[in-house]
């Protein structure tokens, strides 16, 4: 058998590789910093407390990455509305016919390994695979409960309007023990998410062939010749 | 006791009938704006609105609760505190306090509420109990609530002292047999102070009562109706332990020599991070102390539901629905263990399942590397 043709394809920009990898960092140092935060360890140091902050540190890096993290966000929100089609918010719609055709799809040959015997070629999806894509919106909603929680902890101690904004959280889910609970919670889902994620990114590049983990650094991933329309002519760079 | 018939006397007046000089009275005047975090300038205001203003006639209801917030009131700062608000308020209805007793206190009740409708501040001690109709609590033949209610009816404004009145308490704790109700829960047409704390402290009742009385409205409150002034900080924010824990120096266990070095009872479980009160400011019993001050941490007992949210000397997060011993950490732990367990399962089984394909693809990889040429 023919190895079949492919075709490069640019179907992470720069903006959306930018803030995925954005995201590795500053949710690592928010978890790490986050279970020091919630179980310090024990300091051996004789020095006066006048001379030492090294919990203020860890506490100022927390914030300072759930800065980052936040306005990343934004950012990536933006990119939906300007972004290639991958990146569109249209790509995360989840109440489309073909989204869960191609859910069910997945299901069966990627997490039930099942096989096919006339496999279509068009229920490998360029940009992420509808399973995938409901996962990102799971995510999605979970950032958005770890930066209104976040900053609901933080407004009291900040002088800024923008956490202020966020001091309705806790009135509403009783106090600042439940806003803590829930923040906690929230940390170990995105540590079983990761889980599952880095996982499932050897799995596609391993079992498929065309990119999946380098995509995430150059942006290109590999598509079958046969399904990339021939263009007349590239578009003229302005 | 008002009596009906008289004009009743401004607070100047009776303070100055009680023996204090006027100078008691200014010195008065001023703690008080101290305590309600006031500038200066505005005493001449306090002063000035207690030399004109009427006796405010208040009753004092007690329900589910065990009057530490009485008591933490007639031990607030100030003898005049205690000899005014209390004796000479007009206090016109508190079981602790009143002289009349039976149905003559229940008759002075009724008056003032009959003559001063809609002016009276309804001060409430303790939480109401719903469960089968009100009867854990009756008070002259009464069900809280129905005393409740009637009271309230011709309240000007309802304040819920402690956190049986403003949360609940301990009778509200799981599993809540005489479902122990707040009081904001029952009346929503009324204007509610809630000043929660196991009991609060006796300057802030002191200060929310006297802003009531100086300035004729509510100080100004948080999205949870507690006056700002006095909750707007965690008791962590204004911890003279607090720079320990800035430093990361925590206390390990309660006999460390660290504990009384003033090192951070963070890990020992001080709800100080999640309470919000003015303990670390205000302090206790004339300022002399605090919890925190004591070597024990806070218990967050100002704070909703705090006899459910875990144990006092320990920083967990309990995990609704999991059993008492699983914090967050131990499930999550747990959740991963499995997961990974799972995620090299999966693995293995799908290079067995789809080995034709993996074989096919290397084979033909493995031919075309045969094939460069150059």
């Amino acid at each position: 058998m023919e190895t079949k043709n492919f075709k490069r394809v640019m179907v992470w920009e720069l903006p959306v590789r930018f803030f995925h990898w954005i995201n590795v960092l500053t949710i690592t140092t928010l978890a790490l910093t986050g279970f020091l935060i919630a179980n310090p360890p024990a300091l051996q140091s004789s020095a006066e407390a006048t001379n030492l902050h090294s919990f203020g540190i860890v506490r100022f890096i927390h914030f300072t990455a759930a800065y980052i993290f936040f306005f990343n966000a934004i950012l990536r929100f933006y990119w939906a509305f300007v972004g290639n089609k991958y990146a569109s918010w249209k790509a995360f719609w989840p109440f489309s016919n073909k989204l869960w055709n191609n859910f069910w799809h997945v299901l069966k040959i990627d997490v039930m390994l099942l096989n096919e015997d006339h496999p279509d070629v068009k229920n490998i999806s360029v940009g992420h695979n509808s399973v995938a894509t409901l996962s990102y919106l799971a995510l999605f909603f979970l950032a958005a409960i770890q930066i209104f929680t976040g900053f609901a902890l933080f407004a009291d101690t900040s002088g800024w309007w923008l956490p202020k904004l966020f001091s309705w959280v806790t009135p509403l889910l009783g106090s600042d023990f439940m806003v803590r609970t829930i923040h906690h919670i929230s940390t170990w889902i995105f540590i079983l998410f990761s889980l599952i994620h880095i996982y499932l990114v050897f799995y596609h590049d391993w079992l498929e062939g065309r990119g999946v983990v380098s995509s995430m650094f150059g942006g290109y991933k590999f598509v079958r010749e046969d399904r990339v329309i021939k263009s007349k002519k590239l578009p003229k760079k302005k | 006791m008002s009596t009906n018939n008289e004009k009743r006397d401004t607070y100047y007046e009776s303070i100055i009938k009680q023996g204090y000089s006027r100078r008691d009275f200014m010195k008065f005047s001023t703690y008080m704006a101290a305590f309600m975090g006031l500038e200066s300038s505005m005493v001449g205001q306090i002063a000035q609105s207690l030399e004109n203003t009427p006796r405010l006639p208040v009753i004092w209801e007690h329900y589910q609760e065990c009057t530490c917030c009485s008591e933490s009131f007639i031990r607030s700062n100030h003898p005049i505190v205690a000899d005014i608000i209390l004796d000479r308020i007009s206090l016109d209805y508190s079981l602790t306090l009143m002289a009349a007793s039976g149905h003559q206190a229940e008759a002075a009740k009724h008056d003032t509420m009959k003559k001063y409708h809609g002016e009276y501040i309804l001060c409430v001690e303790g939480s109401i109990p719903l469960g089968d109709d009100g009867n854990y609590c009756c008070i002259a033949g009464k069900s809280a609530k129905e005393t409740f209610l009637e009271a309230a009816a011709g309240a000007k404004a309802i304040i819920a002292w402690g956190s049986c009145a403003s949360n609940g308490c301990v009778q509200a704790a799981k599993p809540n047999p005489t479902e122990a109700t707040p009081i904001h829960k029952i009346v929503k047409n009324k204007p509610i102070i809630r000043v929660p704390g196991c009991p609060p402290i006796g300057e802030v009742m002191a200060g929310v009562i006297m802003h009531v009385v100086a300035f004729g409205r509510l100080p100004k409150l948080d999205r949870l109706g507690r006056p700002k002034a006095f909750y707007g900080k965690r008791v962590h924010d204004t911890c003279y332990r607090r720079p320990y824990y800035d430093a990361g120096l925590f206390a390990e266990t309660f006999d460390d020599v660290n504990s009384k070095k003033g090192y951070c009872l963070y890990k020992l479980g001080c709800k100080g991070p999640m309470t919000y009160n003015a303990c670390g400011s205000m302090k206790w019993n004339n300022g002399v102390s605090f919890p925190i001050q004591s070597g024990h941490g806070c218990i967050g007992c100002s704070e909703e539901d705090f006899w459910d949210n875990g144990p006092f000397y320990e920083r967990t997060t309990k995990v609704p629905g999991f059993s008492v011993e699983s914090n967050a950490d131990t499930v999550g732990k747990v959740a991963a263990g499995v997961l990974a367990g799972g995620v090299a399962v999966h693995a293995v089984a799908a290079n067995i399942s789809k080995r034709k394909e993996l074989m096919d693809r290397i084979n033909r990889g493995k031919t075309n590397e045969k094939n460069i040429d150059s």
